[in-house]
């Protein structure tokens, strides 16, 4: 209960509580505690639980969107824990490179960071002792290499989210979304979107208005594959437990609002459903881009 | 969303216009529940009066409170309930609020047609106030750290759970300047909700208000403006409520004062934005443009000497208390009294009001750590190889315990055991109840760090650079090495682990498998203990930085340079870090920024950190003194 109010209500000095303990104040009631506690599945061990959706879209002839869900335990007996990959790639750029582009940064991101936690899933108790924001760091930096190898002049969105025991790691370039989704209606956006249109109104140089509008709205100024120095957004937040992590790309969240999503979530009775519903909804409403979404839920 | 209004009128003001309420003031002296003696009116609001009240509760000390007055004047019994109702959820959501620029709520009641909220009395003046006194434009970087300041405590409010609370009535009189120079949203006026639906009344205050605001909307976005508003009229000294509304436009900041940086401006002008999805995102961006610009101009690092010049008296210790040796540990305040460990091998308890000798224990080494308490014990670990437990008021020993070489590890007591390291390479778990040890866990080197408990895990490092997590069983969970000693004492929060090495890095493990998360690098080693708060980690190092650090991201957002190294840990009380240097200063700084608020002056290195309790600050030094200084 304790640590519940601290991570509710910021740090609580020692101070305080003497001398709100001699004061008649009236807090919040058990009662009215419960209401907004969390429900937690009791499931062992530990696990995470995915749901992945992709669709090309209504007005679009191929895909150049690309997703990688990896989903394990680590450790065994009573020390396991979940361990999970996630990523979604928004590519850009003529022809199919595109397709190549986000195709090969997640690949190649994936398997960066397998091989590094390899030796660490076969044994559990050795210590993994690079941090995990570098090695996100590194990872990000060999997609980028592989995708200019591959598809010079293109480019690509990725957001990538690991997740071991109760932290998420996120990497991130360009304006496809992390989202930490809560049951009690809180939606976060774990990311900030790296494109021009939004920068401009950042700065407040252009307003929502002519930004909806603006002839370089897709432009991002900042993606995978352009230019040789790459500063991807990396930090790690505990994740939303019993809650949801989402991940999609512009054709999602461009089209369905966070209530929608929030709402589709909660109400589906799996997450494929839930995938299912909303890229529908994405659909429904248009369709005008490639549609990715991957949801993950913590159980246990 | 969910509206609280935060509204107030002038505490120091001259406004005393309001008829009605003005003919129904309390009298001077006038007792409210036998508790609360009115002393003077210090502010009129459109429902009633602000009171400064004394509190009879506290007859020893005169403990001021503000006393906020609603007059019901609805004859309409229905009405009044509702009103009644509204004013007592309101109120229960501001007493769940816990920040330090938000005054505490001690009390409410309702008396006949009269509801009264008890608050936290606020010494100091009001933004208008100081743009009024103010002979010329206010330095830029005294407004750019306020900003920081609002934002922070803006931030805290957006992202309350489960609903955030929109401010609405940002402007300079709400805010406060307190005797310590830090910024305070004055006065939670819960009058507001009860006027609104009125026919022909505006929410927020007009000039300071954002179009949608108008409308009636009411999001974070509005709070970002208002601030916008109230930050370009403490840089221009123009009063936007003389201006045309939504003109912010037309007199850009450096037009009037061309002496303000581009940078500065520049938030400024996207804050006050006239719609609202082009200003910040949030007010937590608007705090990020804000440290970018403060970095990018250098105005973050430069120190002035004071914020408003009010920081009289805090560089006069209200005691000090000499030993015989070195106090190399951080002191405890426990019940009345302080007590410190010293080299002289004895342990202290003075009282702490007067610093005067309670009694003194001795032990047969030097004491380097710090005591612990439990049930009317204080458990002090000393070179002698012992842990000693004394009686807290008698100083007279209950029981004591041998490891097999030197202690330099401070005691942990948790789930009724004491757990503690040694120079003979061990983690010991000894039963409080018993003295004995319940299990002794070997460890590669001698054990300097405290250890830290949480979730039946304890977690410690050693001086070959091993660090461990162990179970309530003695069994390792975990290991990580570091390259060199790890001395530092780590601290746990959200199932993150920090601590700092001799290898000069600060680094965040998950607490559950000891993954490094992020590594913090320094200029050189460190054996300071670093303390958290919120998303920030403070810490220290041989490089003779101070460092706060974003926990999320582990990235550097301040620096703040002493004049030697930093073997001394961090203390965060309220809004500042305290934190000794081998310089022998004690630095007050404000955690958000960095500033320095004050320093104090030892005559010899500071090697611990010190305790805070009561707005009282106590700190050992290696002169052989222990210091009590007002926070």
């Amino acid at each position: 209960m304790k640590s519940f109010w601290q991570k509710i209500f910021g740090r609580v000095s020692p101070k305080d509580e003497p001398e709100r303990a001699n004061v008649t104040t009236a807090p919040l009631t058990e009662l009215d505690l419960k209401s907004i506690q969390p429900k937690t599945l009791a499931i062992e061990p530990p696990q995470l639980i995915v749901g992945c959706g992709q669709s090309v879209g209504k007005q679009r002839d191929h895909n150049e969107d690309s997703i990688f869900a990896f989903t394990t335990t680590v450790g065994g007996g009573a020390q396991s824990q979940a361990l999970g990959l996630y990523i979604v790639a928004d590519g850009m750029g003529g022809h199919q490179y595109g397709e190549i582009a986000s195709e090969v940064a997640v690949r190649s991101m994936a398997s960066h960071l397998l091989r590094k936690f390899h030796p660490y899933l076969a044994h559990p108790s050795e210590s993994f002792d690079e941090p995990i924001q570098d090695v996100m760091r590194e990872a990000m930096n060999e997609a980028q290499r592989a995708v200019m190898k591959a598809a010079p002049g293109s480019g690509t969105t990725l957001t990538a989210a690991l997740i071991l025991g109760d932290h998420l790691t996120i990497a991130h370039v360009g304006d496809s979304r992390a989202y930490s989704i809560h049951l009690d209606g809180r939606v976060d956006t774990l990311t900030r979107d790296h494109s021009l249109v939004k920068r401009l109104e950042e700065l407040g140089q252009i307003s929502a208005d002519e930004a909806a509008t603006h002839p370089q709205r897709n432009v991002l100024y900042r993606a995978l594959g352009q230019g040789e120095i790459l500063e991807p957004d990396v930090y790690t937040a505990p994740f939303p437990q019993s809650g949801f992590l989402v991940l999609c790309s512009d054709g999602l969240w461009g089209l369905v609002t966070e209530r929608e999503i929030f709402r589709m979530i909660v109400e589906a009775p799996t997450l494929h459903h839930a995938c299912q519903e909303l890229i529908s909804t994405a659909n429904a409403a248009g369709g005008p881009d490639n549609i990715s979404v991957i949801i993950v839920q913590s159980v246990g | 969303m969910q509206e609280v209004f935060l509204e107030t009128k002038h505490i120091a003001g001259t406004e005393r216009d309001e008829g009605d309420a003005l003919n129904q003031q309390l009298n001077t002296g006038t007792s409210l529940v036998g508790r609360y003696v009115i002393q003077e009116v210090i502010g009129v609001g459109g429902m009633g009066s602000v009171y400064r009240a004394r509190d009879l509760h506290f007859p020893n000390v005169v403990k001021l409170v503000a006393v906020k007055e609603m007059i019901i004047q609805s004859p309409d019994p229905l009405v009044r309930k509702t009103i009644v109702q509204n004013f007592e959820r309101e109120a229960n959501i501001l007493a769940t609020l816990s920040h330090p620029a938000i005054p505490r709520i001690y009390d409410y009641f309702t008396n006949e047609n009269r509801s009264y909220l008890v608050l936290e009395f606020v010494n100091g003046k009001d933004l208008e106030t100081i743009i009024n006194e103010q002979q010329g434009f206010m330095p830029e970087e005294q407004v750019l750290r306020w900003a920081i300041e609002l934002c922070d405590v803006l931030g805290y409010l957006h992202n309350h759970k489960p609903e955030p609370i929109i401010f609405r009535d940002m402007k300079p009189s709400n805010v406060m300047i307190n005797t310590s120079g830090s910024v305070i949203l004055v006065d939670f006026g819960i009058a507001k909700p009860f006027q609104s639906g009125q026919k022909g009344t505006m929410i927020g205050t007009e000039g300071y208000s954002p179009p949608e605001q108008y409308r009636g909307e009411a999001t974070p976005q509005a709070d970002i403006y208002s601030l916008g508003a109230t930050l370009h009229h403490l840089l221009t000294k123009r009063d936007p409520r003389i201006e045309p509304p939504f003109s912010f436009s037309e007199r850009p900041p450096t037009k009037i004062n061309p002496a303000i940086s581009s940078e500065f401006e520049t938030v400024i002008n996207t804050a006050l934005e006239y719609n609202p999805e082009d200003r910040f995102e949030s007010i937590d961006a608007m705090k990020e443009a804000l440290l970018k610009a403060g970095q990018r101009t250098g105005m973050l690092n430069r120190l002035p000497a004071s914020a408003t010049g009010m920081q009289s008296g805090a560089l006069k210790p209200l005691w000090i208390f000499e030993c015989e040796d070195e106090i190399r540990g951080t002191p405890l305040v426990y019940d009345g009294l302080v007590f410190t460990g010293s080299y002289d091998h004895n342990v202290y308890a003075v009282n702490a009001s007067t610093g005067e000798l309670v009694w003194k224990y001795p032990t047969e080494g030097g004491i380097v750590t710090r005591p612990a308490t439990f049930d009317g014990n204080i458990f002090i670990t000393s070179e002698d190889q012992r842990l000693h437990v004394v009686s807290a008021r008698s100083g007279k020993i209950v029981w004591s315990y041998y490891a097999n070489s030197r202690i330099r590890s401070s005691p942990r007591i948790s789930d009724g055991h004491v757990f503690f390291g040694s120079d003979d390479n061990r983690l010991h778990a000894v039963n409080i109840n018993s003295g004995r040890a319940a299990w002794i866990f070997e460890t590669a080197a001698p054990v300097r760090s405290t250890p830290f408990v949480s979730n039946e895990a304890v977690f410690v490092g050693c001086e070959s650079g091993e660090f461990y997590s162990i179970d309530f069983r003695g069994e390792l969970k975990w290991r990580f090495k570091a390259k060199l000693a790890i001395t530092s004492s780590p601290i746990e929060v959200e199932r993150v682990i920090y601590f700092n090495s001799l290898d000069a890095s600060l680094y965040a493990l998950e607490s559950k498998n000891g993954w490094v998360i992020w590594r913090f690098r320094m200029g050189k080693g460190s054996i300071v203990s670093p303390s958290v708060t919120e998303n920030l980690i403070f810490t220290g190092s041989a490089d003779g930085f101070i460092y706060g650090v974003d926990t999320r991201s582990g990235k550097e957002l301040w620096r703040f340079r002493t004049e030697h190294q930093v073997s001394g840990s961090p203390v965060i009380y309220k809004d500042a870090i305290y934190c000794g240097a081998a310089d022998g200063y004690l630095y007050c700084l404000e955690y958000t920024s960095g500033r320095m608020r004050w320093k104090f002056q030892t005559k010899g290195p500071i090697t611990s950190a010190p305790s805070a309790f009561d707005d009282v600050i106590y700190v050992g030094s290696s002169d052989n003194t222990l210091y009590a200084l007002l926070a």
